[in-house]
């Protein structure tokens, strides 16, 4: 990727024109795009951009900038893990234009006033937009309601809610959230696991488990809370969201849901597509993630579901720990990886490469769905996004799931198709807002836990070669990365 | 011989065979008048206890000292396992002491995994949380042989609380790389899910198993699980799954009644049954020094000829 032109050299915290050459988009023919006035202002063949900078992108792939419904960015309160700066660095390199902050920060999110607080850190940072999620009750502790009409109406805007790190386990006050938020198009996003069928669970229950001595974390015990919470959110027409899904019963209870026609979406984490729980033989904590790495058969199921559109996104949980939470016992440990700077090579090596997903079905479920899960203005551009990604997995947005067939293999044609009449900012045709991601799609590269930019080096992928490459980040026409680095 | 001894899954038949023969020879230095051998001489031994254990710490301690090593008793509190020291700054700690083996107890399954990974001397595993305790299974099987001439062929029946036990674990693993055949029997709620894909055979009767058992091992069951559930009532449990004098009697005449101790006398074994002539009890003690003996003497040793 070599670049040369007028502002080349200038302020990198400028939009400024940029004439992309023969970028890829979703994986299709090669185009020239052109950014200017922070839109996507022409794209076409052959360009000719007077006062552009031009970046020669032969081959790059790219994709509507990838957004992130579950980040943990430890700001307020962990600064020592990650900081909103930081972390937004991380989610820039990995591609990601938005980031959803899980609310489980000391203070909690739980105000208007600190819920505006991270989002003004990430504004200030710049990196990429950072979209705060409320926690739904109070401190999470999970007994009352917290003020989740002031964070809507608050800067931040929130719209996503979730009690993250714990589950809203109490049946009554769940249907009161779900029922509560409709007033402002907000979502519940739980993290489904039953706690008293995983007191002091430690891993997947199951073979491995039974042999190394470390008590169970069930799949019923996910499976039960989204059972339960599925027939809540129809029961009351509103919309659940469905974090972190880990089990093969998991996408079956999923399927059937949506096959009522419930509001119910859900995300898998790149490790959860990818990793085992026969990792954990190793006792190394960096495999310790909540909820924990299932079994092969689980993996091919997510796969399943993930490519058939039941589940409707990949979130990467990114979960940044200091070096001390990490290297220690097992037990002792805290549960999470970081995923932000490597979620696309996974999801590269796990649905693109088996074949599962084209590229437009990758930006379907890394940048479209989760947008339009998370309430962004592109992702509510309904048919228009979906003309992006493919046309498939339409009319969710409507809360009717429409049978999962397209998705998977969307047709050339409609990866052609750059040019439909929208201006989303999750959309590569002209007049979309200019985010997107440009990916050499042959690059491999060795996962550096200390070269990370995160602050967090809990990577269950040091020393693996990992497929695909993020060259370029734009946000609203700005670079946040270019070459690989932050711009 | 490995460098470790972290569990029995990971023990071969070859090495196992060699630690039940060392100890054989480890057996009859108690038998002298003076009951030490040079071996170990200007070796450090570190036991490092995160649990109290009185009986496992003596019987490693006396193990080293007949040996000539160095012993140095290392003993840490379980709450500071979140707070204070942590586990690898104690590593370090045993490293810049010189430590040539450092045998550890931890409430934690799999910390002597970790251990292994930072300190440059042999790990034993003294037993981990609910994972293993390879050295009492080693000196069960010693036991066994020494009573019955063999392991191979033997049928083994492991009674009681095995979800939570790592005595259950370590004899599971080695009694069957050994050739015996191995029934476990407990209550449902007592067997852990994944069960199927051990080398044994499931059992929730007791009075069932009992006739065709040449060794029937009782586990300690704490009264706590009566409260989490996993059984009614102390009674219920002892008349399900106790070992008494009935029960006892309904056994082949030569088979073993065997305990890893310490007994909850009147739940798990009555007492007469503890202390009739078909226990071992006091035996798997005495054999527990021999049987450590041979460990930290082929880990530390270094060659495979019995001195
Ligand atoms: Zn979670
Ligand atoms: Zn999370």
């Amino acid at each position: 990727m070599t670049r040369r032109g007028d502002t080349a050299g200038g302020p990198a915290h400028e939009a400024g024109r940029w004439h992309l050459r023969g970028v890829r988009p979703l994986g299709g023919d090669p185009v020239d795009l052109l950014l200017d006035g922070g839109i996507i202002a022409e794209a076409g063949r052959d360009l000719s951009a007077v006062g552009a900078t031009v970046l020669d992108a032969d081959g790059l792939v790219a994709l509507p900038g990838l957004v992130d419904l579950h980040t943990h960015l430890r700001e307020p309160g962990r600064e020592d893990a990650e900081t909103v700066a930081s972390g937004t660095r991380a989610a820039a390199l990995g591609g990601f234009t938005t980031v959803f902050a899980m609310a489980n920060t000391e203070p909690v999110a739980d105000t208007a006033g600190v819920v505006e607080q991270v989002w003004r850190l990430g504004r200030d940072a710049g990196h990429c937009d950072v979209r705060p999620v409320g926690a739904v009750t109070e401190g999470l502790r999970g007994t009352r309601l917290a003020e989740l009409g002031a964070m809507a109406s608050s800067a931040a805007a929130v719209r996503v809610f979730s009690d993250d790190g714990n589950c809203v386990s109490d049946a009554v006050l769940m249907r009161r959230a779900l029922e509560y938020v409709k007033a402002f198009d907000g979502v519940i996003a739980q993290h489904a696991q039953e706690p008293r069928l995983t007191e002091d669970a430690q891993m997947n229950e199951g073979a491995v488990s039974a042999r190394l001595g470390l008590p169970g974390w069930p799949a019923a015990a996910e499976e039960a809370i989204i059972a339960r919470d599925a027939l809540l959110a129809g029961h009351v027409g509103s919309r659940l969201h469905v974090c972190h899904v880990s089990t093969a019963g998991s996408v079956e209870l999923l399927r059937w849901a949506k096959s009522k026609g419930w509001r119910v979406t859900a995300e898998v984490t790149p490790h959860h597509l990818l990793l085992t729980d026969d990792l954990v033989t190793s006792f190394d904590p960096v495999y310790k993630v909540n909820p924990p790495l299932r079994t092969a058969a689980d993996v091919a199921a997510l796969r399943a579901g993930l490519a058939d559109g039941t589940i409707d996104c990949i979130a990467t949980d990114h979960a940044p720990h200091a070096p001390q939470d990490k290297e220690t016992e097992w037990m002792a440990a805290r549960p999470g990886m970081v995923g932000l700077e490597t979620a696309l090579s996974i999801a590269i090596m796990t649905m693109l490469e088996t074949g599962l997903l084209d590229w437009a079905g990758l930006a379907d479920r890394m940048s479209v769905a989760p947008g339009r899960i998370g309430g962004l203005p592109g992702g509510l551009t309904g048919g228009r996004a979906n003309a992006l990604a493919g046309g498939q997995a339409g009319g969710q947005a409507g809360g009717h799931h429409h049978p999962p067939v397209a998705g998977s293999r969307p047709s050339r044609a409609a990866a052609h198709d750059v040019h439909p009449a929208g201006a989303g900012a999750l959309s590569l045709s002209a007049g979309a807002v200019a985010n997107l991601v440009l990916v050499d799609p042959v690059a491999r590269w060795t996962v550096d836990a200390g070269a990370l930019a995160s602050r967090g080096r809990n990577t269950p992928y040091a020393g693996r070669k990992l497929p695909g490459r993020v060259q370029a980040t734009f946000l609203r026409g700005r670079p946040t990365v270019l070459d690989g680095k932050i711009a | 011989m490995m460098r470790h001894l972290l569990s029995t899954q990971d023990l071969g038949r070859d090495d196992a065979l060699l630690v039940l023969d060392t100890a054989e020879y480890m057996a009859t230095v108690a038998g002298r008048s003076v009951k030490k051998l040079p071996t170990l001489r200007g070796r450090t031994v570190v036991n490092l206890f995160f649990e109290d254990s009185t009986r496992t710490r003596t019987s490693f301690e006396l193990a080293a000292k007949r040996l000539s090593a160095d012993v140095i008793n290392f003993s840490v509190r379980g709450s500071s396992v979140s707070k204070g020291e942590s586990l690898k700054d104690t590593a370090q700690t045993l490293e810049a002491m010189g430590a040539d083996a450092v045998v550890c107890r931890h409430p934690a399954s799999g910390a002597p995994h970790r251990l292994a990974a930072w300190v440059r001397g042999s790990v034993l595993n003294a037993g981990d949380g609910i994972h293993e305790h390879p050295t009492q299974a080693l000196l069960d099987a010693f036991t066994i042989r020494r009573r019955l001439g063999r392991v191979e062929g033997l049928s083994v029946t492991i009674v009681g609380d095995v979800l939570h036990s790592r005595v259950a674990r370590s004899n599971v693993w080695l009694l069957s790389t050994l050739g015996a055949s191995v029934t476990v029997v407990a209550p449902p709620t007592l067997v852990p899910v994944g069960v199927e894909q051990w080398p044994v055979a499931v059992s929730y009767d007791l009075d069932a198993v009992l006739p065709t058992s040449d060794v029937v091992m009782m586990l300690r069951v704490q009264r706590e699980r009566m409260t989490a559930a996993f059984f009614p009532t102390e009674r219920e449990y002892s008349r399900r799954y106790g070992l008494d004098a009935d029960r006892l009697a309904a056994m082949p005449p030569s088979a073993l009644v065997m305990h890893p101790g310490p007994m909850v006398r009147g739940m798990e074994i009555a007492s007469d049954v503890a202390d009739s002539t078909r226990s071992t009890v006091v035996e798997q003690v005495a054999n527990g020094v021999s049987v450590r003996m041979a460990v930290l003497y082929l880990l530390l040793g270094g060659t495979r000829e019995v001195p």
